[in-house]
């Protein structure tokens, strides 16, 4: 990565005394204005403009009469939101955990010199360029009650076996967290490894002289040397989790029920079906705030520690 | 890394390598048993997939369902298939991803060779934009598309992706650009050359490997885009990720669902097609994205 200079690496020199001078001065913020400008308006704009609607009646369409704190009475008043932040909890916490706990673990074994690891890290990592539409159909195919993994399992003579989580609304969450761990814990997998390339050998052999174990060089060492990626890899799937919209929409449609709704489904649902907009910005600050709140840290102290 | 691996085979322990190997060997299998089942479920026949087991290899194979899922299956009430919303999709990437792509390198190209006092705040509120959940733009967004009359079309979706897209194509040549040496382009200027002619001659020429990385990031994350095509675009102007969702949720007539699987297969081609071709730079896209700075 990048170093942050404090001083500007190079100012034009000469103060432009003729205005095609102070043209060519200008220039290179001419170039970048544009797009400053669009991120300016289209993402902080938008944002304050979704906030403001937040405090107002809004129903159907935008309407801007003041309407206090009522959108977000009314959201935290919602059996639904509680639903869907239980969701969010559940999805979250299970699908960072195994994540990381899955993509540690294959990244070890892939470090023990694999010959076929050309092979192997592919297979590991293509479901990430997939779209979460596509994972949700396939996985909803392979779940499929009737004639997906429960026939597979009858046939193989496991008669008693019965997997309907996709229909069963106590369960139903636990498959988005099956599709997807599948989709991002290969790419967990690739930070782990990039990782675990990245720790200096010199460290590990001199433990291995001092007559350590392989699983304590692990525990001890080389685990510990990892927790950059760990942060890095809490924080990427920490804002998928809190993102994630079109994997349950393609997997469950937010049910059966309304057992699949996460804050994302619901700002949709709320904004778009049921003509609560006010209450659908409302969540949707919500979402913002949880996402700033993970972010926001993260990036000053990125930032930040490349000056030193 | 791999001094620590020295014990394992060093010590000829063969048990411990069998074990791993027998678990990797597991674990990719679970990892394309979806693909797996999505691909040979596309080529069998109903009957087949009613009768038979979702494991089972299709027993005459047959790729009537692709070009049932092409060409004919019902999205909504018309019946023509997948075909115009493949379009739809490509249409809205192709000019997405080069607009969003050069706006990025000459981003990236003043916020490290031509900067300026703020300079950090203006890539730091860029670089948070990376990271917003689009729920929060998504009202304000319809309502200007809709002034301007521009919402279910393309160009729409076009003009959205690559605003929402800056965020990424900056960082990510601004990164590569800042371990440009600064020599090269000081010296072009003491010889004469302006901002442009910098940028084509010197900058541009080397920058090959993160154009790369970055049309592959941009073109994934648009092609796969749900939400700003299920928000702003409807019917027959699509995008083809709302189109294959619109096929596989509606619930009229018989459930084909190798012809689901066909169409969630042509979905899926275009993103493998580049992984397949170009897995390294989609790698390092991805890395360069999550960890960021």
């Amino acid at each position: 990565m990048s170093t942050i200079e404090p001083v500007p690496v190079l100012e034009p020199q000469r103060q432009g005394r003729s205005i095609a001078d102070g043209l060519r001065n200008a220039l290179p913020k001419i170039v970048l204005a544009p797009s400053f400008a669009v991120i300016l308006v289209f993402v902080y704009g938008f944002i304050l403009w979704t906030v403001y609607l937040s405090f107002t009646t809004s129903r159907i369409l935008p309407v801007y009469k003041w309407g206090g704190f009522d959108a977000y009475y009314r959201l935290w008043s919602q059996p639904n939101w509680y639903v869907a932040m239980q969701n969010l909890a559940i999805f979250g916490v299970l699908y960072i955990g195994i994540c990381i706990i899955l993509g540690l673990g294959i990244a070890i074994l892939m470090d023990q010199r694999i010959r076929a690891e050309g092979v192997l890290r592919p297979i590991f990592l293509y479901p990430m360029a997939l779209s979460f539409v596509v994972t949700g159909t396939a996985w909803k195919w392979f779940l499929n009650p009737g004639l997906g993994l429960e026939n597979t399992m009858h046939n193989l003579g496991w008669t008693s076996f019965k997997f309907d989580w996709l229909v069963n609304p106590k369960m139903a969450i636990y498959t988005v967290v099956i599709a997807g761990v599948w989709q991002a814990s290969g790419f967990v997998m690739a930070m782990f490894l990039a990782g675990l390339r990245g720790i200096d050998g010199e460290i590990i052999k001199a433990a291995q002289i001092d007559g350590a174990s392989n699983v304590s060089i692990y525990r001890r060492i080389i685990i510990p040397l990892l927790r950059p990626v760990f942060l890095s890899a809490f924080i990427v799937l920490a804002h998928m989790a809190i993102k994630s919209y079109d994997l349950v929409i393609a997997l469950t449609g937010g049910g059966p029920g309304n057992a699949t709704e996460l804050p994302s489904t619901f700002m949709y649902s709320y904004t778009f079906t049921r003509n609560q907009m006010n209450v659908g910005s409302a969540s949707a600050v919500m979402m913002l705030m949880g996402i700033t709140a993970i972010i926001v840290p993260y990036l000053y102290s990125e930032l930040r520690e490349r000056k030193q | 890394m791999s001094a620590a691996n020295e014990t394992v085979s060093a010590g000829g322990a063969r048990t411990a390598r069998y074990f791993i190997y027998a678990a990797l060997i597991i674990l990719a299998l679970v990892y394309l048993l979806p693909l797996y089942v999505m691909l040979s479920t596309s080529l069998k026949s109903l009957d087949e997939i009613r009768g038979g087991d979702m494991l089972a290899p299709p027993r005459d194979p047959s790729i009537a369902a692709w070009v049932r899922a092409w060409g004919e299956a019902c999205i909504g009430v018309s019946c023509v298939g997948i075909k115009g919303y493949f379009w739809n999709s490509i249409k809205m990437v192709v000019p997405a991803v080069l607009v969003s792509t050069l706006l990025g390198a000459l981003n990236g190209y003043v916020l490290t060779k031509w900067r300026f006092p703020g300079h950090k705040l203006v890539f730091g509120m860029m670089l948070f934009a990376c990271f917003i959940p689009f729920q929060a733009v998504l009202i304000p967004m319809a309502r200007v598309l809709g002034t301007f009359g521009l919402s279910n079309s393309t160009t729409g979706l076009v003009i959205v992706h690559v605003i929402y897209g800056l965020g990424f194509t900056t960082l990510f040549f601004r990164n590569y650009y800042e371990a440009f040496p600064d020599e090269l382009v000081k010296a072009a200027m003491i010889d004469g050359a302006g901002f442009f002619r910098i940028f084509w001659r010197i900058l541009l020429p080397s920058s090959g490997p993160i154009i790369v990385v970055t049309i592959i990031y941009q073109f994934t994350n648009i092609w796969n885009d749900f939400l700003f095509g299920v928000s702003f675009s409807s019917g027959t102007s699509s995008p083809m990720t709302v189109a294959l969702n619109n096929l596989v949720a509606s619930s009229t007539g018989v459930k084909e669902y190798n012809v689901d699987m066909a169409a969630a297969v042509f979905a899926a081609l275009p993103t493998l097609f580049v992984y397949v071709v170009a897995g390294r730079y989609f790698v390092r896209g991805l890395m360069a994205g999550a960890v960021k700075g």
